[in-house]
């Protein structure tokens, strides 16, 4: 447990006095001089070959100042497995694909350049269903792998399979085996700011770019093949992040969007924006994966959970990004929540002509608890155990290695599940029957990063100035969820100054040092230990120049102090031990002795030093930098093993629920959340990533659905894809933050931007189960799935 | 078509030309510079373009510039006192956690603003009614009733001792 000033505090935001104002910069209020506005012609199609694009209207539109295709373009690879094109040549394979795209004056001349572009298209059957897709015979989205080799198949090629223990003869000797079928629908992350981008060219062709994106990096490094590929090999690339209007996922990757603004702009010669519509944010960004789920799991006499066979598929739509690899970290709980010895795992991905699939807040981890959850209390009614019971008996512990090789360090998920139980009131309210009920779900999650790339890595530079102020540029990105104001805590905390006195500059890949990309809820996580690491190097050499400067500034002060006061006798300090570096402390901005912190005469303000040190002959400054990796391991491709994080999070998530039996409508009382989140860096923050995960998860579990139709989205807006809004949540939301002071966690924090979320659906589920006695398996829990399921029982009971 | 119209904009007068097809927001943004509001879904649905006419809440997505003439707009820049002095409920959202990504929070100030001005001490459920036009999809809302709660009462303290 450490000690701290700052850290653990309650605090408003550094960001959000701007914010609130109406100040704040977004990728919507930028201009920039002699801006272009870029528009994109999409599919009419889901399937489709490309006969012939005659952009010749447009082109004489007056106001059109470029207009590009796959045609007069190179040809830009983009995704994971590079099994997509910026601009589209031969055929379409999904709505959203991009065939032309225009720059001009104004955005309503764009767009009217771009209703002039005629695409002439001849249709080919498409497959819209991920088990039709397996079928034999059925339509090949893709012809050619990404090398261009023959595929015979719609399967994407990944690895994700994991295996412990001995299934089959677990399967013979458990005790009681429930099995489940559970789906979980498309889910759009539905930031408040829609996707935008600004690209422009310096005379020298080197690219800079204003882009919404979690990873400023990784951007560079896929813009600047982009560039490779338009004949500018060797040129940089400058990636900007403005203020984010959320992200939640969508910024994982680079999109088409950002490659066509990038092709209009070397083409026009002039900076080109394109900002996404709110119905474009719907029908052309990534959505989270959809899923299939076969479990079965069983237990022990005493119920001792003895083995989970999990089998899933998911529709990767026409493309591959990251939304593939999630099976990667649904691999963790579905391993690794509570201690079961026996697993099977197996994700199949298969490509379809509906819209491509990215990562959404908890990457995966939602969809897998969603069936492991509903499970679990199946299991346990079979057993006959009460379900909080259940998960106790099963709960994972500290020190614990795990089948898949994850090493549990510190573990609050017996307290989570008690502050659940205590805070529903569970004894008295659990199997009442009068269609109210009380429901659980727990969670697992990476909380010390996750090594989803080689690196895992994140740098942070600290500079002092002279006012004994200090910038902290890190790589990490602030997208609503406080990054910067853990880090600023954090990085106050570990120096030794006030927080006032740190500013954190983020999202510049020209000024800020290297990070892998914000996600796996790993910002104030791996930032916050670089933060600690830097910290620790300007402390030694502030205390350096303290062993020269201090002694001088402390007598010129007290001479300083005679001069006003003549009676003031100089005191006799031990001059040597004032010279040794390891005397000094830092704290609130001055330092002082170690020995006589009270010591007022022994007190020098830190800019005293600084300046000192600026304005000696042959001056030095402090400017420090870390670079912290975790200590964490990749999975290995072969055997899917591993440990993913550094540590890990878990949490326990509670609904009170009346169902309303004449309307199927799910009304929740009451939801609790208590979270194992190591150390709270800030309450303030940390309610907020909490709360909101709670409220994006009630959404999940009970109205939010992309809608489609032959692959074509038809609920393009916030009308008909039902986000909540503050009236829809008039019930008490109660959050308890666990802390378990982790080791290895900055000032003992895990990561807790995203398991707000990642068990709320099941335990509503499970709430509406205990309620009527029904159980809604696929997402969302709609009136109209209830009201079936209650017609269902009533005729079947 | 372009025509003039005359409007008080954050208490000044002003005049614009304009197109007569554009909407509020547009005018406001691009002709103005007033980027506080914000276009979240252009069609009335999230509230982040929210802006006060005549003191009360409008979506200005949908608002017709011409229908302006003669009204007095108020924005969330209008808000900000000398030496950028926040308005209390700007303040209440930044001291109570109210603000993440902040792309909704100048359209719920404004709506905040507009319910406070009509009822001074709403209750929780009141509040929620009063942004229940406004998309948030960070906050859960929770933060912001309890920042819109804290402002009230402060303001009507404030107005007690003032009266």
């Amino acid at each position: 447990m450490y000690d701290t000033r700052f850290v653990g505090g309650s605090v408003p935001r550094p960001d959000a006095p701007d914010k609130a104002a109406g100040k704040a910069l977004y990728i919507h209020d930028l201009i920039r001089p002699g801006m272009l506005y870029g528009k994109i012609k999409f599919s009419d199609h889901a399937h489709a070959r490309i006969i012939h694009i005659d952009t010749s209207r447009a082109e004489r539109l007056a106001g059109v100042r470029a207009v590009v295709t796959g045609y007069n373009t190179p040809e830009i690879r983009i995704g994971f497995i590079k099994d997509n094109f910026a601009l589209k040549k031969g055929k379409v394979r999904q709505y959203r694909d991009e065939v032309a795209a225009v720059a001009a004056v104004d955005p309503d001349v764009a767009q009217e350049a771009v209703d002039l572009i005629r695409v002439e298209y001849e249709e080919l059957p498409g497959v819209f269903d991920p088990e039709e897709a397996m079928a034999e015979g059925a339509p090949l989205v893709h012809e050619t792998d990404p090398r261009g080799r023959p595929k015979v198949d719609n399967m994407v090629p990944v690895p994700w399979k994991f295996e412990a223990g001995d299934l089959e003869s677990a399967k013979r000797s458990a005790a009681f085996i429930a099995e489940g079928r559970y789906e979980t629908p498309l889910i759009q992350q539905s930031c408040m700011g829609t996707a935008g981008c600004i690209a422009e060219f310096d005379l020298q062709n080197n690219l800079i770019i204003h882009t919404k994106t979690q990873i400023p990096f990784l951007a560079q490094n896929d813009f600047n093949q982009a560039l490779a590929a338009m004949g500018l090999r060797g040129k940089r690339t400058r990636v900007i992040v403005p203020t984010l209007g959320g992200s939640f996922g969508t910024g994982l990757d680079t999109h088409g969007y950002e490659y066509i603004a990038i092709l209009l702009a070397y083409k026009s010669g002039r900076p080109v924006k394109i900002v996404l519509t709110r119905e474009e944010e719907f029908t052309a960004l990534s959505p989270r994966q959809p899923t299939r789920t076969h479990i079965i799991q069983g237990c022990d006499a005493a119920g001792r959970l003895a083995f989970r066979e999990v089998r899933m598929l998911l529709d990767n739509g026409a493309y591959t990004s990251w939304g593939a690899t999630t099976p990667s970290v649904m691999m963790l709980p579905i391993s690794s929540l509570y201690r079961v010895p026996n697993v099977f795992y197996e994700a199949k991905i298969v490509y379809t002509n509906n819209t491509y699939c990215q990562a959404m807040r908890g990457y995966g981890n939602p969809q897998a608890a969603w069936a492991l959850e509903c499970n679990i209390d199946q299991l346990a009614e079979t057993a006959g155990i009460d379900p909080y019971e259940f998960r106790q008996r099963n709960a994972n512990v500290p020190d614990e290695i795990t089948p898949m090789g994850l090493q549990i360090t510190t573990c609050g998920l017996d307290r989570c599940l008690d502050t659940v139980a205590e805070k529903l009131d569970w004894k008295r309210k659990r199997g009442k029957g009068g269609a109210r009920g009380v429901g659980m779900a727990s969670l697992f999650h990476v909380g010390g990063s996750g090594r989803v790339y080689r690196s895992d890595g994140t740098g942070v530079i600290m500079k002092l100035d002279d006012f004994g102020c200090v910038s902290v540029l890190a790589g990490g990105v602030e997208m609503g969820q406080g990054f910067i104001s853990a880090l600023s805590l954090t990085a106050a905390e570990a120096l030794g100054v006030t927080p006032d006195r740190v500013s954190v500059l983020t999202g510049d890949t020209a000024t800020c040092p290297w990070d892998v990309g914000t996600h796996a809820s790993r910002g104030a996580f791996t930032a916050g230990n670089a933060a600690i690491m830097a910290a620790r190097k300007a402390r030694e050499q502030i205390f350096q120049l303290a062993s020269e400067h201090f002694m001088p500034r402390v007598h010129a002060n007290l001479k300083r102090r005679r001069k006003r006061d003549p009676d003031f006798e100089l005191p006799d300090f031990n001059y040597e031990r004032l010279c040794d570096p390891s005397e000094f402390e830092l704290r609130e901005n001055v330092v002082f002795l170690k020995e006589e912190p009270e010591n007022p005469m022994l007190r020098v303000p830190l800019e005293e030093i600084l300046r000192a040190a600026h304005y000696k002959e042959q001056g030095t400054m402090i400017v420090t930098e870390a670079f912290y990796d975790p200590c964490n391991q990749m999975l290995d491709a072969r055997t899917c093993r591993g440990n993913m994080s550094a540590t890990y999070i878990f949490g326990t998530q509670g609904a009170e629920v009346e169902v309303d039996t004449e309307t199927g409508r799910v009304r929740i009382l009451k939801f609790v959340a208590a979270h194992d989140v190591g150390r709270v860096i800030n309450q303030q923050t940390i309610k907020g990533q909490i709360y909101g995960g709670v409220v994006q998860g009630l959404g999940y579990a009970l109205c939010e659905e992309y809608k489609s139709r032959e692959g074509r989205n038809l609920n393009p807006n916030f009308l008909d894809y039902k986000i909540l809004s503050a009236p829809d949540l008039d019930f008490p939301i109660e959050i308890e933050c666990i802390e378990t002071h982790d080791l290895e966690g900055p000032f003992g924090a895990k990561g807790v931007g995203e398991p707000g979320l990642v068990a709320t659906a099941p335990a509503v589920a499970n709430a509406v189960y205990d309620a009527v006695g029904v159980r809604i398996t696929d997402l969302p829990i709609t009136p109209e799935k209830v009201l079936a399921a209650l017609k269902r029982k009533k005729e079947r009971p | 078509m372009k025509k003039t119209i005359r409007f008080v904009l954050n208490g000044y007068e002003v005049t614009a030309e304009v197109a007569a097809h554009k909407m509020l927001l547009e005018v406001l943004r691009e002709g103005f510079q007033l980027t506080g509001a914000k276009e979240g879904c252009g069609q009335g649905e999230c509230g982040a373009c929210t802006v006060l006419v005549d003191g009360l809440s409008v979506n200005s997505c949908l608002y017709p510039i011409l229908e302006v003439e003669g009204r007095s707009v108020t924005t969330v820049e209008g808000l900000l006192g000398e030496g950028n002095r926040l308005h209390p409920i700007q303040e209440a959202m930044v001291e109570n956690g109210g603000i993440q990504c902040g792309f909704c929070t100048p359209g719920i100030v404004m709506s905040a603003k507009a319910l406070l001005d009509e009822i001074p001490l709403p209750d929780e459920a009141r509040i929620r009614r009063g942004i229940g036009g406004h998309l948030c999809r960070c906050t859960g809302y929770v933060q912001i009733v309890e920042s819109i709660r804290r402002a009230a009462e402060k303001m009507a303290a404030q107005g007690e001792r003032d009266s």
